[in-house]
C-alpha cells in the first residue's frame, strides 16, 4: 500500500509539470502580450515597457518559464493584474464558501440519492419504479441553467421564499439564510441523473447470485437489501462521489454567478472576464493538484472497501 | 463459358458493412431509438435549411414590437400601453388646454422663453420633407418577440443550428484528435504510448468546465473558436477509448495477417483496424455531440461562446433571466423546450445506438 502511494504521488510530478507547460503556452504564448489590456488608455511606450519589465515579459520564454515554475513551488502567484491583491489572498478568502456550497449539495444530494435510487430499485418494475425513471429523463434533458434561473425568479423573486442572492460573513446566517436556495437548485439539478445512475447500480446489484442465495436460505427482503445488496452497490456510489470531490474546490461555477456567492467557481469567471491571467492560472493549479490527490484518495478507498481490487 | 468448374458456387458473397446492416436493423426494431433518430434527422434538416439560409436567414429583422407576445398567449404577459412623442405632446396640449396656457407642446416652455424653439421648428421642417417607410410592425407572433421585436420563431431556429453546428463539429474534431492520438497510442505503444498518455493525464488533471474556461480566456469569441476549444478539452474520453482497443486489436489474427501481406502500418491501423472500432466512435460522437451542445450553452451564457452577432442557444438563454423579471417568458420556455427535445432524443439515440451496434448482444 505505502509502495502504492508513494509511486502514484511520485507520478503526479510528471503531470503537474506538464500542466504547468500547458498553462505557460496558453497564456504566455497563445495569449499574446497582456501589456496593452493593462496600459489601458494611457498607452505610452514607456508605460508599455514598464508593465512588461514588471511582469516579467522582457525576459525569454524560458527564463519566464523558470519565473512560473518557482511561483508553483512556492505556491506564491504574484499579485492579480485587476484588484492588485496577492493571489493567495484572494484565493484562500474563496474557498470557504465554494466548500460549504458543494459539501452541503454533494453531502445532501448524495443521500437523496442513494435513499430514493435504493427504494425504486427494490420496487423495480413497479409504476412508482417507471414513474421516478420517467420524471428524472424528462429533468434530465432539461438544462441546469433552466432550473437556476426559473428557481431564482420564481422561489426568490416571486414568493420571497428566499432573498434572491447575497452572502455574509457569518457561517450562521449563510447557512440559514443564503444557502437554502442555492443548496436546493443544486441537489435538484444533480439529483436525476444520480437516481438513475445509482439504481442501474442497485438493480446490477440484485441479479447477482448471492442476493438467489440468501432469498433461497430464508432471508428477508430488507434484511438481503439493506445487509447485502446496499453493501456492494455502495462500491460504486463511493466511487462517483470520490470522483466529484475535485468539484468540491471548484465550486458550483453558475451558482455562485446567480446568487453572488464569493467562491471560486465565481472568481474563475470573473477572473476569465477580466482576463485576470495570475488568478486563472492558480486556480488550474490549485484544482490540478487537488484533483490528484483526490484520484490517488479514491483508489485508496476503492481498494478499502473492496478488498478484490488490486491496486496496480 | 467454361462449365468445367467442379466446385458450384453455393456460399452467398458476404455482404457488405453487415454489421452496419445488422445494426440499422435493430435500430429499426427500436421503437425509442428510430423515434429519437426522427427527431434528431428532423433537427439537423432544420440546422441545414439554416445554414444555406434557406430558413431564419432573417431573424435579425425587428418584424414585431418589442416584447410582442404569442398569439395564443396574448394576454399572459405584462400588460403594457406603448407611448410615442405624439401621445405624449397630445396628453400636453390636453394638460395645458385645461390649465389655459399656449406654451410649446413638448417642453411646456412659452416660445420666447425655450432657447431650443427656433431651432426645434427648423429641425422639424426638415424632417418632414422626408418620410421614411415604416413596415408595419406585428403586435403578436406565434412564439413572441424578443426584446428587440426579432421573431422567436426564427431566432430559435437560427439558435439550434448554430449549438448544432458547434456540437457536431467540435464533436467531430475531438474525435478525430481522440482516435489518431489513441490510435497511434495502442497501436505503437512504448515511449510514444508513454508521452501520450502523459498528455492526457496531464488534460484530466483539471476539471473539463475550467480547461475550458482556461482556453477561453486566451482565444477570442466566435464560432470557430468555440469550436476548437471545445476539441482541445475534449478528445480525452475518445483517446481512452480507442487507445484500448487498438491495444486489444494488434495482436489480434486479422491485423498479423494483413502484416504478412505486407500492409503497412498506416493501412492496418486505419484500413483494418479503425472499421472494426468504428461502431465505438459513433456511440462516442453522439454523447460528445450532447455534451458539448451543454457546454456550449453554459460557455454562451457566461459571455464566453459565440459572438455577440451570433445567436446560440445558450446566448438565448442569456437573455432570459431580464427578461423574466419583467414578466416576458417565452423565450425561455421555447429554448427550454427545443433544447430538451433535442438534448434528450440525442441521448436516447445514443443508448439505443449502443445496444444496436454492440456486437455482443445478438
Amino acid at each position: 500500500m505505502l509502495a502504492f502511494i508513494i509511486r502514484r504521488v511520485a507520478q503526479m510530478v510528471p503531470t503537474l509539470f506538464g500542466v504547468m507547460l500547458l498553462l505557460f503556452v496558453l497564456f504566455n504564448w497563445v495569449g499574446g502580450d497582456p501589456s496593452y489590456i493593462l496600459a489601458g488608455k494611457n498607452l505610452s511606450p514607456e508605460a508599455l515597457a514598464n508593465i512588461r519589465h514588471q511582469l516579467g515579459l522582457d525576459l525569454s520564454l524560458p527564463q519566464q518559464f523558470v519565473i512560473f515554475v518557482k511561483q508553483v513551488l512556492t505556491l506564491d502567484f504574484g499579485t492579480s493584474w485587476s484588484t492588485q491583491q496577492p493571489v493567495t489572498s484572494i484565493l484562500h478568502s474563496r474557498i470557504g464558501p465554494s466548500l460549504l456550497l458543494t459539501g452541503s449539495i454533494l453531502l445532501l444530494g448524495t443521500v437523496l440519492a442513494v435513499v430514493i435510487a435504493a427504494l425504486v430499485a427494490y420496487l423495480r418494475g413497479s409504476l412508482t419504479d417507471r414513474l421516478v425513471t420517467l420524471i428524472s429523463t424528462c429533468a434530465m434533458s432539461v438544462s441546469g441553467l433552466v432550473y437556476i434561473i426559473a428557481g431564482q425568479y420564481w422561489l426568490a423573486h416571486k414568493a420571497g421564499l428566499f432573498p434572491i442572492m447575497g452572502w455574509s460573513d457569518r457561517i450562521a446566517e449563510n447557512l440559514l439564510y443564503y444557502l437554502p436556495l442555492p443548496l436546493l437548485l443544486g441537489v435538484v439539478v444533480g439529483l436525476a441523473p444520480d437516481i438513475r445512475f445509482y439504481r442501474s447500480c442497485f438493480v446490477e446489484e440484485m441479479n447477482h447470485d448471492y442476493v438467489r442465495t440468501a432469498r433461497a436460505k430464508g432471508l428477508s427482503e430488507p434484511v438481503i437489501m439493506l445487509k447485502h445488496v446496499l453493501r456492494n452497490a455502495m462500491i460504486p456510489v463511493v466511487t462517483s462521489l470520490m470522483m466529484s470531490l475535485p468539484y468540491l474546490m471548484m465550486g458550483a461555477m453558475l451558482l455562485e454567478t446567480f446568487f453572488s456567492i464569493p467562491g471560486m467557481g465565481k472568481e474563475v469567471v470573473m477572473a476569465v472576464d477580466r482576463s485576470d491571467f495570475p488568478v486563472i492560472k492558480a486556480i488550474t493549479i490549485y484544482i490540478a493538484l487537488a484533483t490528484m490527490l483526490f484520484n490517488l484518495l479514491a483508489d485508496i478507498v476503492y481498494k478499502l472497501i473492496d478488498p478484490r481490487v488490486e491496486l496496480s | 463459358m467454361p462449365s468445367s468448374n467442379p466446385l458450384p458456387l453455393t456460399v452467398a458473397p458476404p455482404s457488405h458493412n453487415s454489421l452496419a446492416r445488422q445494426g440499422w436493423r435493430r435500430l429499426r426494431r427500436d421503437r425509442i431509438g428510430f423515434g429519437s433518430l426522427c427527431i434528431v434527422a428532423l433537427y439537423l434538416l432544420l440546422a441545414m435549411a439554416a445554414w444555406s439560409g434557406l430558413l431564419a436567414r432573417h431573424w435579425q429583422d425587428e418584424v414585431a414590437k418589442p416584447f410582442a407576445p404569442p398569439t395564443l398567449f396574448a394576454n399572459l404577459g405584462p400588460q403594457h400601453v406603448e407611448l410615442n412623442a405624439a401621445d405624449i405632446d397630445a396628453a400636453n396640449q390636453r394638460r395645458r388646454a385645461a390649465a389655459g396656457s399656449d406654451s410649446s407642446a413638448a417642453t411646456g416652455l412659452d416660445a420666447s422663453e425655450d432657447p431650443l424653439a427656433a431651432d426645434m421648428a427648423a429641425a422639424q421642417q426638415q424632417a418632414a420633407q422626408y418620410h421614411s417607410e415604416e413596415a408595419p410592425k406585428a403586435d403578436t407572433l406565434p412564439l413572441g418577440a424578443d426584446q428587440r421585436g426579432r421573431d422567436i420563431r426564427q431566432k430559435v431556429l437560427q439558435g439550434t443550428a448554430t449549438s448544432l453546428l458547434v456540437g457536431l463539429s467540435g464533436a467531430l474534431l475531438a474525435l478525430t484528435i481522440g482516435t489518431v492520438l489513441g490510435a497511434l497510442s495502442g497501436y505503437f505503444g512504448g515511449l510514444l504510448d508513454d508521452l501520450l498518455m502523459w498528455g492526457y493525464s496531464v488534460f484530466t488533471s483539471v476539471p473539463d468546465m475550467l480547461l475550458l474556461l482556461a482556453f477561453a480566456a486566451v482565444s477570442g469569441r466566435g464560432i470557430g473558436t468555440v469550436v476548437v476549444v471545445m476539441a482541445l478539452t475534449s478528445w480525452t474520453g475518445s483517446y481512452r477509448l480507442m487507445r484500448a482497443e487498438f491495444l486489444k486489436h494488434k495482436s489480434r489474427e486479422y491485423v498479423r495477417a494483413a502484416d504478412a501481406i505486407g500492409a503497412s502500418h498506416g493501412r492496418r491501423m486505419f484500413h483494418h483496424i479503425l472499421p472494426n472500432v468504428s461502431h465505438l466512435l459513433l456511440v462516442q460522437f453522439s454523447m460528445l455531440t450532447v455534451a458539448l451542445i451543454k457546454y456550449e450553452a453554459i460557455l454562451s451564457f457566461l459571455g464566453f461562446g459565440v459572438g455577440i452577432t451570433q445567436v446560440s442557444l445558450g446566448a438565448m438563454l442569456a437573455e432570459a433571466p431580464a427578461e423574466l423579471l419583467q414578466g416576458y417568458w417565452w423565450q425561455m420556455l421555447t429554448v427550454t423546450v427545443v433544447m430538451s427535445v433535442l438534448v434528450t432524443a440525442f441521448s436516447l439515440l445514443t443508448d439505443s445506438l449502443r445496444d444496436a451496434l454492440d456486437p455482443k448482444v445478438k
